[in-house]
């Protein structure tokens, strides 16, 4: 309301989490393996579909996670990148008679290139006004996929169907299983890669300005071109796990990619810790299964139900799962000191 | 000619719902820096409060102001209770504190009211204003009702001593604790101005799209657009960003081939965002400089 200009020396947007601790020990990472590894051995296929949607989610979450832990900037566009992926991968299946595994790179390279664009106009946005451009593309993105011009490639509203593939050379694998592991072997190599490009240069670039953009320009680094090219990757992965969730889930429709969605994946973000890449597949167990917990607790609240324990998760480690770990290890520590 | 005028008049008075909901968000921003999500969801509270109240025989007016101290004491109490346990938690955590409020809140509302849809009165009546089909004494008077609550506010924030103090403990917190104002308590105060403005807000709208759990969906998006449009840091900008969207959103269903009702929400988005690469602090907002 005054005429005076404010001069705000602003605190960063994300709170600064040091390199080392972004990602997990060889030690607890093999035994987080050799866990997910053996898990579908024992349980049903209806279970192991729900661990291939967790992995799923948590690349999605992971996608989101370099871009705001890694770069500082927000979206609640998530969902558009995944819708894109998914439509892709499943255009190329049913429309063009692709092998599932080769639509997915594909897939990633379109949304890449898609979030690179979409990161140009958004680089003049920050905070609340990115969200809020964000926030207008994934409300966009189910109208836009509903449009009459894509029916026959899209099928409008009704969406398409998705074949599964069947395990390759003869393995006695259920579909589901042999799914499962297909999305383990991406996902570990996805992650592999985020966090070398988090160690990287252009890794140490996306945290310079996440911490203070004018030093990090004063410091000579592109600012335009890395907050666009965090936006491009992240879309990329985000892509991916599209690309493979419409396989997994056999389905696509505008309406499966709205924006609760990309809210959902703003959740696990939080709820796993923000800049924490480990975390990402505990925020995705969070969105998956604390829905479905507290529709059992009580149908009618479930919504009030699931507040509750956000509230709660929040209360008790504001970091996120990340704070739990730092605790955990912290004590262990201390064990091995005795 | 006609069709236009015709159209603009009708935006104007879709746009008085979304200004009276920014001029709420603007208010809430200015008190704590967070776009509010779950507001939208608080003012259908109180709607739903007033009209219960309604249902127990309180007169429209007795039932208004009762309402207007119990948004403000709500206000006040969600952020003694729930927010103020966060404020140095990262602005992450505050958002998913917002949307853990909205789903509790739209949930008990949908458990205590059900989610059938009522009807809520209208104190101005609902016939034709000056003759034209197309703004009814409804319209009207929310209009009025919106641009007197941007006057009163005007004069709060400018001349007052409490809200000058607010406007301190918003812009710079440690000079304002230092001259001895009370921050902490200044942004109670927001909240719970931001609750009773909302809830103005929900009862002028819910005559016009009906009562029920989850009435304010689309009206808080509008909202959101039209302050982020203004300028979060001005209230009318708020209000003028309100009637630009509900303008623009006609205008855009009317004359571009191809728009329907599904693709308005979408369209006025991306004007939205248009505008802001050209003036990233909105129309009205006070660009923010940096310093490292």
């Amino acid at each position: 309301m005054s005429a005076v200009q404010e001069t705000v020396t602003d605190a960063p947007a994300v709170e600064a989490v040091p390199k080392r601790t972004m990602t997990l020990g060889t030690g607890t990472s093999l035994v987080v393996l050799a866990l997910l590894i053996a898990a579908p051995l024992f349980v049903k296929n209806f279970i192991i579909f729900q661990m291939t949607m967790l992995l799923v989610y948590g690349l999605a979450v992971l996608a989101l996670n370099i871009l705001t832990g890694g770069s500082g900037q927000f979206s609640l566009g998530q969902s558009a990148f995944y819708a894109v992926g998914a439509y892709t991968s499943a255009i190329l299946m049913e429309h063009f008679g692709m092998n599932y595994a080769l639509t997915l790179p594909i897939a990633g390279l379109i949304c890449f290139v898609f979030g690179f664009l979409f990161g140009q106009p958004a680089l003049r946005l920050s905070g609340v006004y990115l969200a809020l451009a964000t926030f207008a593309l994934a409300t966009a993105m189910p109208q836009l996929l509903k449009l009459g011009y894509f029916e026959h490639w899209t099928g409008g509203v009704q969406g398409l169907v998705v074949t599964k593939p069947d395990a390759p050379f003869g393995l006695p694998m259920s579909q589901d299983m042999w799914l499962y592991y297909f999305t383990l072997v991406i996902t570990i190599a996805i992650y592999i890669f985020s966090v070398n490009l988090l160690k990287s240069r252009s890794g140490r670039a996306f945290m310079a300005i996440r911490d203070n953009e004018i030093a990090a320009s004063a410091m000579g680094i592109d600012v335009a071109l890395y907050k666009t090219l965090a936006f491009g990757v992240s879309a990329g992965i985000t892509g991916v796990a599209g690309g493979l969730g419409a396989i997994a889930v056999q389905f696509v429709a505008p309406d499966g990619y709205t924006i609760t969605l990309a809210i959902s994946l703003f959740l696990g973000m939080v709820v796993g810790g923000v800049g924490w890449l480990p975390g990402s597949i505990v925020g995705s167990a969070f969105i998956i299964f604390v829905p479905n917990i507290a529709e059992g607790i009580s149908k009618g609240l479930s919504g009030a139900v699931f507040g509750v324990i956000l509230f709660l998760v929040i209360f008790l480690v504001p970091h996120g799962a990340r704070q739990v770990a730092m605790v955990a290890q912290h004590m262990l520590g201390k064990l091995k000191k005795r | 000619m006609e069709l236009f005028t015709n159209q603009i008049l009708a935006g104007i008075a879709t746009g008085a719902i979304y200004a009276c909901m920014a001029l709420a968000v603007v208010m809430i921003y200015q008190a704590i820096d967070h776009l509010n999500f779950a507001q939208g969801e608080m003012a259908m509270f109180s709607t739903f409060i007033s009209w219960q109240l309604m249902q127990w025989g309180v007169p429209y007016w007795g039932a208004f102001l009762l309402t207007l101290v119990f948004s403000f004491a709500g206000g006040i109490a969600i952020e003694r209770l729930l927010f103020k346990p966060l404020a140095k938690a990262p602005i992450l955590t505050n958002v998913a504190g917002f949307i853990a409020l909205f789903a509790i809140i739209n949930s008990v509302a949908g458990l205590i009211w059900d989610f059938t849809i009522k009807q809520y009165p209208t104190p101005f009546g609902s016939s034709p204003f000056l003759g034209s089909q197309l703004i009814s004494t409804h319209q009207a008077g929310m209009i009025g009702v919106t641009v007197l609550l941007l006057i009163a506010l005007y004069f709060f924030f400018q001349f007052t001593r409490i809200g000058l103090a607010m406007r301190a403990a918003a812009s710079v917190p440690e000079s304002a604790r230092l001259v001895g104002i009370n921050t902490s308590w200044m942004i109670a105060l927001g909240w719970g101005m931001a609750a009773a403005i909302g809830s103005i807000a929900g009862m002028l709208i819910a005559p016009v799209v009906f009562l029920e759990p989850n009435m304010m969906g689309g009206v808080l998006l509008y909202g959101f657009a039209a302050a982020v449009l203004g300028g979060l840091t001005s209230p009318f900008g708020a209000v003028i960003g309100g009637f630009l969207v509900g303008v623009f959103e006609n205008l855009a269903g009317t004359y571009i081939p191809g728009v329907g009702n599904e693709l308005k929400l979408p369209i006025a988005l991306a004007l939205i965002v248009t505008v802001l690469v050209v003036k990233p602090a909105g129309l009205f907002g006070r660009p923010i400089v940096k310093r490292v």
